[in-house]
C-alpha cells in the first residue's frame, strides 16, 4: 500500500492524464462491444483477443520496417475481413439462440484465438517502438509520451468518424433499424444477415485501430486479450447501451482507477483490481434494481 | 432387486478393482473421478438452475490452496515452507500427512461453502450473461490476486506435502485413487438423492422461469444460493484432492485455471448432457479419454483443439449426448410418446 500518491499533486496528475488517454482507448474498443451487444444481443469475449491480433498487424510492419503508426490505416482493413469470417464460420450460427451459447462459443474462439497467436508470434511481451518521443509539462513533473497522445488522438477521430456514418450513410442506418427492431428492419427490406455481417467486420476493425494504438503506446501479449473483454463489457454496463458520452466517460474513468491501482496497491494486482471492480459494479447494479423489483423476502 | 441396482453395482466393483486392473492408468483414473464431480457440480446450477457459471474454479481453486495450506500449517511454519521451494527441510510423517490431509479437506469443504453462501447473495440476483461474466471475472480476479500473496507461493506456487514413505510404492496412486472415487460415489448418492426431491424441482422451476417460480410463492433467492453451495462444497472437495494429486499449486496454471479446468467443467456437462443424472458423467469421460489422446499425440495444439472442440460442440450439440439420446429414444427415458403426434410434429419441422 502507498498513499504517497495522493500527497504529491504532480503524481496524482499524472495518474489522471495517463488514466484518461489510456480511458480512450478502452472507450474505443468498448464503442465496438456496445455496437454489437446493440445490434446482435451478442457478448463477444473474444474481444480481447481482436485487439491483441490487431496488435501483432502493427507490430509486423514494424519489424518489416515500415513505421507501426500506419498499422491503425492497414489493422482494421484486415480486421474486418477477419471479422466477417467469424461471423461466416460461428457467429451467424448463435445470433437467435441462447445467450450462454454464444457467451460460450466466442469463448472458444477466443481459446483458439489466443493459442493460434501464441503459435505464430511467439509468447513474448512485444511492442512495436513509435519513436515519438516525449512530452514533459509543468516544469517537468509531469511526462507524457507522444505516443499516448497520438493514440487516444487516433481514437478519437475513429470515434467521431464512425459516429457520423452510423448517422449519414444508409447501411448505418440499417444497423440502426435492426438494432432497434430486426424483425421490423426485415419486414421493411433490410438484409439483416448482411447487416450482422457488417457490424461484426466494423466491431473487429475498431478493435484493429484499437490493437495497433495499443502496441504502440503500451505493449502486447498473446494471452492479454480478456482483460480488454472484462473491460470493454464493464465499460459497457456502466453506461448503458447506445450513450456514447457514457462510454466516453465511463471509459476515462476506468482509465483513471487503474492507474491509480497501479500506484496504490501495485501493478502485479493491477489486473485483479480491474476483474473485482468488474464484479463490484455488477453487484451493486443487482442491488440497485433489486431495490426496484418487488420480490419476496 | 431392479436393474438401476446391478447397474450400481456392476460400475461400483469395477471402480473399485480398476487400479487393479490398469496400474499403469491409476493417475488418470483419480482425474477422471476429479472431472466427473466437477462437471456433476458445475451441473447443479448450471444445468438444473440455469445459472451457467465459469466461476465455480474458484471454489475449486480455493480448496486447493486451503488444503494444503493446512495441511502444512498443522505441523510447520507455513512462510518457510513456502520459501524453501522445492527442498523441503520440513518432512511430514505418515501420521501427520493423513491428518493434515483429513483436515484440509474438511476445510477445503467448508469454507468455499461459506464463501459459495456469501458470494452467492450478492450475485444470484444477476440474470443471465451478467452472472456468467460476472463469475467469469470472480474466477480471473482470484487467480490474478492469489499470485500476488506471498505466504501461500505467490507467483513461484506452492509445493503440496510429499506423499510418505509408507513401504509400498504404489501407495501413493491408490490412496489418491480410492480418495477421489469415494469422493465420486459421495457426490454421485448426494447428487441423485438431491435430484429426487423437491428440491430438484424449485430449481428446474428457476430455471424453467425464475418470475414465475417466485409468483408460485418459492423463495428463489434461498434455493439458488443452497444450489450454488452444494456445487461449492463438492468443488473445493475436488481441488484439496486434486491439489495433493498434482503436488504443486500455480496460482494461474493449476489453481485458479479458468482457461482450463474452468472451460472444461462446462464443456463436459454441455458435452454429456446439461440437465441429467448421467450426462456430466458420461461426459466427462469421453472428453478425458479424447483430452488425453489429444494431449499426448499432438502436444502443443491442445488449446487449438479446445478452442474448435468448444465452438463445434457449442453450435452443433448443446442439448449433449443426452438429449441426443433423449430425442431418438424417448421412450427411454419415461416419456409417452403419441406416436401420431411425434410424426406430426417431424413433419411440421
Amino acid at each position: 500500500m502507498d498513499f504517497l500518491v495522493f500527497q504529491y499533486p504532480m503524481i496524482t496528475l499524472q495518474a489522471c492524464l495517463d488514466g484518461i488517454l489510456l480511458g480512450v482507448l478502452f472507450a474505443l474498443i468498448a464503442y465496438g462491444m456496445a455496437l454489437q451487444w446493440g445490434v446482435m444481443n451478442i457478448i463477444n469475449i473474444a474481444q480481447g483477443d481482436l485487439v491483441i491480433l490487431g496488435g501483432y498487424i502493427a507490430y509486423f510492419m514494424y519489424l518489416y520496417g515500415i513505421h507501426p503508426a500506419w498499422g491503425v490505416i492497414v489493422a482494421p482493413v484486415i480486421m474486418y475481413f477477419v471479422g466477417i469470417a467469424i461471423y461466416k464460420l460461428v457467429i451467424n450460427k448463435v445470433v437467435d439462440r441462447d445467450l450462454f451459447i454464444s457467451i460460450l462459443a466466442t469463448f472458444g474462439i477466443s481459446i483458439l484465438f489466443m493459442q493460434l497467436m501464441n503459435f505464430a508470434f511467439g509468447a513474448d511481451v512485444v511492442l512495436a517502438n513509435s519513436g515519438y518521443g516525449t512530452t514533459m509539462l509543468f516544469d517537468n513533473n509531469v511526462v507524457l509520451p507522444n505516443s499516448k497522445i497520438f493514440s487516444a488522438f487516433i481514437s478519437i477521430v475513429f470515434a467521431v468518424c464512425l459516429v457520423i456514418y452510423m448517422k449519414k450513410s444508409k447501411l448505418g442506418r440499417a444497423i440502426r433499424a435492426t438494432a432497434q427492431n430486426a424483425r421490423a428492419a426485415k419486414i421493411l427490406g433490410v438484409d439483416t444477415e448482411k447487416v450482422y455481417a457488417a457490424t461484426f467486420g466494423i466491431n473487429a476493425a475498431l478493435c484493429g485501430v484499437a490493437g495497433a494504438l495499443i502496441s504502440i503506446t503500451f505493449t502486447i501479449h498473446p494471452y492479454m486479450g480478456l482483460p480488454y473483454t472484462i473491460r470493454s463489457f464493464m465499460i459497457v454496463i456502466v453506461a448503458g447501451l447506445g450513450n456514447l458520452p457514457g462510454v466516453a466517460m465511463s471509459g476515462m474513468g476506468l482509465g483513471v482507477f487503474e492507474e491509480f491501482a497501479d500506484y496504490i496497491l501495485g501493478t502485479e494486482f493491477r489486473i485483479g483490481s480491474v476483474f473485482l471492480l468488474l464484479v463490484l459494479i455488477l453487484v451493486y447494479r443487482r442491488f440497485k434494481l433489486s431495490r426496484k423489483r418487488e420480490y419476496l423476502k | 432387486m431392479n436393474k438401476n441396482f446391478i447397474l450400481y453395482a456392476v460400475i461400483l466393483i469395477f471402480g473399485l478393482a480398476a487400479p487393479f486392473l490398469f496400474p499403469a492408468f491409476k493417475v488418470q483414473l483419480s482425474i477422471l473421478c476429479v472431472l466427473i464431480v466437477l462437471a456433476t457440480t458445475w451441473n447443479i446450477q448450471g444445468g438444473e438452475m440455469g445459472y451457467n457459471s465459469f466461476g465455480n474454479i474458484l471454489f475449486y481453486g480455493l480448496g486447493m490452496y486451503l488444503c494444503a495450506s493446512v495441511q502444512v500449517g498443522m505441523f510447520f511454519p507455513l512462510a518457510e515452507w513456502t520459501e524453501s521451494g522445492g527442498e523441503k527441510t520440513f518432512v511430514h510423517t505418515p501420521t501427520q500427512f493423513f491428518q493434515g490431509m483429513a483436515a484440509g479437506l474438511v476445510v477445503a469443504a467448508v469454507v468455499p461453502t461459506i464463501v459459495a453462501g456469501l458470494i452467492g447473495y450478492s450475485i444470484l440476483g444477476l440474470r443471465g450473461h451478467y452472472f456468467a461474466i460476472c463469475t467469469l471475472g470472480l474466477g480471473v480476479a482470484a487467480g490474478e490476486i492469489s499470485g500476488g500473496i506471498e505466504i501461500i507461493g505467490a507467483g513461484q506456487g506452492f509445493t503440496t506435502p510429499p506423499f510418505p514413505n509408507v513401504g509400498s510404492l504404489e501407495a501413493r496412486g491408490e490412496f489418491f485413487y480410492f480418495l477421489s472415487f469415494f469422493t465420486l460415489v459421495l457426490t454421485f448418492i448426494a447428487v441423485r438423492s438431491i435430484y429426487s426431491t423437491r428440491f430438484k424441482l424449485i430449481l428446474n422451476a428457476i430455471r424453467d422461469n425464475e418470475d414465475k417460480a417466485e409468483a408460485m410463492g418459492i423463495e428463489t433467492m434461498k434455493y439458488k444460493i443452497i444450489g450454488w453451495m452444494i456445487s461449492a462444497f463438492f468443488c473445493g472437495l475436488a481441488g484439496g484432492i486434486m491439489g495433493g494429486l498434482v503436488g504443486y499449486i500455480d496460482s494461474t496454471d493449476v489453481a485458479f485455471d479458468g482457461r482450463e479446468m474452468g472451460v472444461f467443467m462446462v464443456l463436459m456437462a454441455i458435452l454429456g448432457g446439461k440437465g441429467t443424472l448421467w450426462g456430466p458423467i458420461i461426459g466427462a469421460t469421453i472428453f478425458h479419454i479424447f483430452k488425453e489422446g489429444f494431449w499426448t499425440f499432438f502436444l502443443g495444439w491442445q488449446y487449438v483443439a479446445l478452442g474448435v472442440l468448444i465452438v463445434v460442440i457449442v453450435i452443433y450439440f448443446p442439448e449433449g449426448i443426452m438429449g441426443w439420446l433423449r430425442e431418438k429414444y424417448p421412450e427411454r427415458f419415461g416419456e409417452v410418446v403419441d406416436e401420431k403426434d411425434r410424426k406430426a410434429q417431424v413433419e411440421l419441422k
